[in-house]
């Protein structure tokens, strides 16, 4: 039985509640749903911020978020998995990306959109810039997403 | 061969993407950055660190030691930033 996944990419923002409401419609065995959103912050590193500007890589992106969802699949008894992604220019207070996993119980809900999360954050190619009073500046990766992502790596020996 | 560039590595090299005859002694993702610096000051500019380089072929993550011989597109880009 293929477990539902909707992997979207796209410029307009997105509605979170829709989206759940889209993933759980119809479905008796679900017990838990967890969603997590990523929105534009106002600042960044103390500065005021007018927009982020987010690039991608089309069909690379599509791909790797594909890969990490069939992963937590394998990894996790899910119901169904939700990931929307938006790219081009976003203003603080905006929506950028939302991952919402199903189950029957919620430690699996938990645990595949943290993993999501964390890979989301270091392997799917988008590059932000931001667009501040100072001008344009690209941001720069961080060592602590990294270390998350690392984390999930399972271990082989001892399987 | 095509070869992409994303965010700050494409705005050095100049261009998006270009189509090039790699030479067949170009033999790895790393040998290719180190001919692709020796084409001229934006490209020197854009691979000048390596190490921080990311690098794709056919839309799929490398190492820097993969073999670039079967591959069709190639992307280099800097540390990702999405999520």
């Amino acid at each position: 039985m293929t477990i539902p996944s909707t992997i979207r990419l796209q410029r307009e923002p997105f509605d979170v509640a829709e989206e759940a409401a889209k993933l759980t419609h119809g479905h008796v065995g679900i017990g838990a749903v967890v969603t997590f959103t990523g929105i534009c912050r106002g600042s960044e590193g103390g500065e005021r911020i007018d927009a982020l500007t987010l690039e991608h890589y089309p069909g690379m992106a599509e791909a790797e978020i594909e890969r990490h969802v069939e992963e937590a699949k394998q990894r996790w008894p899910l119901a169904g998995v939700t990931v929307i992604h938006r790219y081009g220019r976003i203003k603080p207070g905006e929506n950028i990306v939302v991952v919402i996993t199903a189950s029957a119980h919620r430690q699996a809900a938990f645990a595949a959109a943290e993993f999501l999360m964390d890979y989301l954050k270091t392997r799917a190619p988008f590059w932000k810039q931001v667009e501040a009073a100072g001008g344009r500046t690209w941001v720069e990766a961080k060592s602590t997403d990294d270390e998350a992502a690392g984390r999930w790596r399972r271990k082989q020996a001892a399987e | 061969m095509k070869l992409r560039y994303f965010a700050w590595v494409r705005e050095r090299v100049g261009k998006p993407e270009e189509d090039i005859a790699v030479p067949a002694d170009v033999r790895t993702a790393a040998d290719l950055m180190h001919w692709l610096a020796g084409r001229g000051e934006e490209y020197a500019h854009a691979f000048a660190n390596p190490k921080v380089i990311r690098i794709a072929i056919d839309r799929a993550h490398v190492q820097a030691s993969a073999s670039i011989a079967a591959a069709s597109e190639i992307a280099f880009f800097p540390p990702m930033t999405g999520g």
